[in-house]
């Protein structure tokens, strides 16, 4: 058992009863039990991902509430936050019960929904933010696009004080990246599409870090894929500004490499970068400045990725590879050991959203994932439980394959035997 | 005969300069030799390619890169068919991939292609069995303008390794650029780039190439300009202030050119804007080689056919007799 909340990494059983973790120790006894062997395997807190895109409402040709859940629990994960850019979006508390409401009907991974920061995601007007908190949001963001107008931006990290809610952004200076495809680099410049440079990015990290300090709010920045954005948020958290950070396993993985003969399941945004970059987001996970490991789960049709690289949209599937990129990517290649990662994808996350679970100490909600730390298989997206296919990663052999799926005491997915 | 000897010479498709090698060019060049004659005769036709069917499939607007490509097609006896992405199945939504899979369902033996994207020649030439020539994609490449380019400066300058050719211009939006860039450098010539910083691509110096701020300082290095068209559309998107000021700070003008220490090539892969680029003097002066670049275009579009039909650069010239490859 494997859990960062309590310094856990040791052989032991767990006792879960009526939804919650009701015993830890060793050689528990229970009569009517039904008893889970795991020998061999490592049991930890269900996997928590803050950053998901579900599609549901308006998109349900690339994934559903519930085909995005039952992709989370295949990955290990027991907790998803989805991303409020659906058609429409879900900038109102009727919209946010929808996602509470039909993430609990399918009865598979959470479902916690994000409420839009402004109106339509438009970046002018806030939400009502108090209204979408009070019906389940854990979250305000705009992702997928920023918020451009530093005042409202503001506005928003101040307002969402009220209610102790992080402001989540999506940082892109729009001004920078207007036309860009991937990262600008020297392989931009070759295959002739224009470029998402790093200062887009770094701009925009910088004014809301900036904006965070001004006014106390909780800032939370996704998908961090810069070496000078880690470098920012490093200082920042030194400075006291209380800021959480995301790193997709993508980002920590591939480089704009990947991009080579336009492949448009390598096409995303914040785009894959340069090795420099990749390397300071593994050193950005291994010292926490980035906090958790969230996928950036982007389902898109084949139909639309099956285009020209311009006219492709941004966006990979993430949830079904991430435990094994992250074991493979990061703890294989000893940048941080098992726990480390078990941290940032459970107990760093519910921190960070302030969320139950990602623990399993006594009392607390019986979310657990278990996996094989050793199984090597081989991704093949014809298999994943999502809707969509789209990955960089198919035919990958990774290490670290989940195995059980936990929610509220219940086996929610379970692996085929290999 | 070995089954190497059977391979085709440029591979399946042309996509772009970048992948092939010095050999598999200069076999371009030297292929293209034997068809220029053709060209000259009163009866423009040889058989090589006779029976089979070409589609020029443009997605964007171009007349001399279509006619000649025609022109090439329709002088080696092939049966072609032209495609406009105006008034056709596109116009009306169809994906790339399904128009790739209806011009493959008519067993065509080719496809010349002009999109607007990046990469779409390489799209299409993963999804069908057809031979594919890239006629430029997006801001990628244009190899047979490439080939067309070095052909052109080879005729004049004997050789090409040495050769100190300068790309004037807008080089961010250019598949020429990027074509004579691989081409060039593969041949063992010397390339540099010369214009704002705005119109460059960004690390284009990891692509070997010199970069020269000064319009002055190209001109009194190169032994070749090739200028780039300057689209009117890159003023309203910021990329220079104004036309007039383009033409003074980086215009190819008779002053300048005379300042030049040896005899300079101009080139220009057209449409020219007159006065923007270039003055008129220049283009029709006699350091201009423009309109011998649109000859050789055709021979060197015939040479890329026949070479991706499966015939070989030594046997170009009895070709032309038979209908043998």
């Amino acid at each position: 058992m494997v859990d960062p909340s309590q310094g856990i990494d040791r052989v032991m059983d767990i006792l879960l009863s009526q939804g919650v973790v009701a015993e830890l120790g060793e050689r528990l006894e229970s009569a009517d039990a039904d008893v889970v062997d795991a020998s061999g395997l490592i049991v930890s807190p269900g996997l928590i991902d803050l950053h998901v895109h579900l599609r549901e409402p308006g998109g349900e040709h690339k994934e559903t509430i519930a085909t995005g859940a039952a992709s989370a629990a295949a990955g290990g994960f027991t907790t998803v936050v989805a991303m409020p850019n659906t058609q429409p979006v879900i900038d109102n508390p009727a919209a946010v019960g929808f996602v509470l409401a039909e993430g609990r009907r399918c009865g598979l991974a959470r479902v916690f929904p994000s409420g839009a920061i402004t109106v339509g995601s438009k970046g002018d007007q806030l939400s009502e933010i108090g209204e979408m908190v009070a019906a389940g949001a854990v979250t305000i963001t705009d992702d997928g696009r920023p918020v451009g107008r530093a005042g409202v931006m503001r506005q928003a990290l101040e307002y969402a004080l009220t209610f102790d809610i992080p402001v989540s952004v999506h940082a892109e200076e729009v001004e920078l990246s207007r036309g860009g495809v991937m990262h600008e680099g020297i392989i931009s410049s070759r295959l002739g599409l224009s470029g998402i440079p790093n200062a887009s990015e770094d701009v925009m990290i910088a004014r809301d870090l900036l904006l965070a300090e001004l006014t106390g709010g909780r800032l939370h920045i996704q998908h961090v894929s810069t070496r000078r954005g880690v470098e920012m948020i490093r200082d920042a958290k030194a400075r006291g500004i209380r800021v959480t950070a995301e790193a997709a396993p993508h980002h920590f993985t591939l480089t704009d490499e990947a991009v080579a003969r336009y492949r448009t399941d390598a096409k995303m945004n914040p785009p894959l970068r340069s090795e420099a970059d990749r390397d300071a987001v593994r050193q950005g996970v291994r010292d926490a400045t980035l906090d958790v490991i969230a996928t950036d789960h982007a389902p898109h049709h084949y139909d639309e990725k099956e285009q020209a690289f311009d006219d492709a949209p941004f966006g990979i599937v993430g949830l079904e590879t991430a435990l094994g990129l992250g074991i493979s990517e990061l703890v294989e290649k000893k940048m941080i050991d098992l726990p480390t990662l078990i941290d940032r994808m459970s107990w760093s996350p519910a921190k960070a959203f302030s969320l139950q679970g990602g623990t399993l100490a006594k009392g607390s909600i019986a979310d657990v994932a278990i996996f094989n730390a050793e199984e090597e298989w081989t991704v093949d997206r014809k298999r994943f439980l999502s809707r969509s296919r789209n990955t960089p990663f198919d035919g990958w052999k990774l290490r670290g394959r989940p195995i059980r799926t936990i929610v509220d005491g219940c086996t929610v997915w379970q692996a085929r035997e290999s | 005969m070995s089954a190497a000897q059977y391979a085709p010479y440029l591979g399946k498709d042309l996509l772009g300069l970048e992948e092939l090698s010095r050999e598999q060019i200069l076999g371009i060049l030297d292929t293209s030799e034997p068809f220029k004659e053709i060209s000259e005769r009163t009866i423009k036709k040889v058989p090589v390619l006779r029976g089979k069917t070409i589609v020029n499939a443009f997605f964007e607007n171009s007349t001399r890169t279509r006619i000649s490509f025609e022109f090439a097609e329709k002088r080696l006896s092939a049966d072609t068919v032209n495609f406009a992405a105006s008034g056709s199945s596109v116009s009306k939504g169809e994906t790339l991939v399904d128009t790739a899979r209806n011009l493959e369902a008519m067993r065509i033996d080719m496809v010349v292609i002009r999109h607007g994207s990046s990469g779409a020649a390489h799209f299409l030439a993963e999804r069908i069995a057809s031979n594919v020539i890239n006629a430029g994609d997006g801001k990628h490449e244009h190899p047979t303008q490439g080939l067309l380019d070095m052909l052109t400066i080879r005729d004049h300058l004997g050789k090409l390794e040495g050769a100190r050719v300068c790309i004037v211009g807008d080089v961010l939006h250019s598949r020429v650029a990027r074509s004579n860039i691989h081409g060039l450098r593969k041949v063992g010539a010397e390339v540099a780039v010369c214009g704002p910083k705005t119109l460059m691509p960004p690390h284009i110096e990891e692509m070997g190439v010199t970069v020269f701020r000064r319009i002055e300082e190209a001109i009194e290095w190169a032994d070749a300009l090739n200028v780039l068209r300057l689209q009117l559309e890159r003023m309203t998107a910021g990329f220079v202030p104004s036309v007039r000021e383009y033409n003074r700070v980086f215009g190819v003008s008779t002053e300048r050119i005379e300042k030049a220490p040896r005899d300079i090539l101009i080139l220009h892969p057209g449409p020219m804007n007159r006065g923007v680029e270039i003055d008129s003097a220049v283009a029709d002066g006699p350091h201009s080689v423009i309109l011998q670049q649109v000859t050789n275009g055709v021979a060197i579009r015939m040479a890329v056919l026949y070479l991706l039909a499966g015939g070989k650069p030594d046997t170009a010239e009895a070709a032309k007799t038979g209908t043998n490859l």
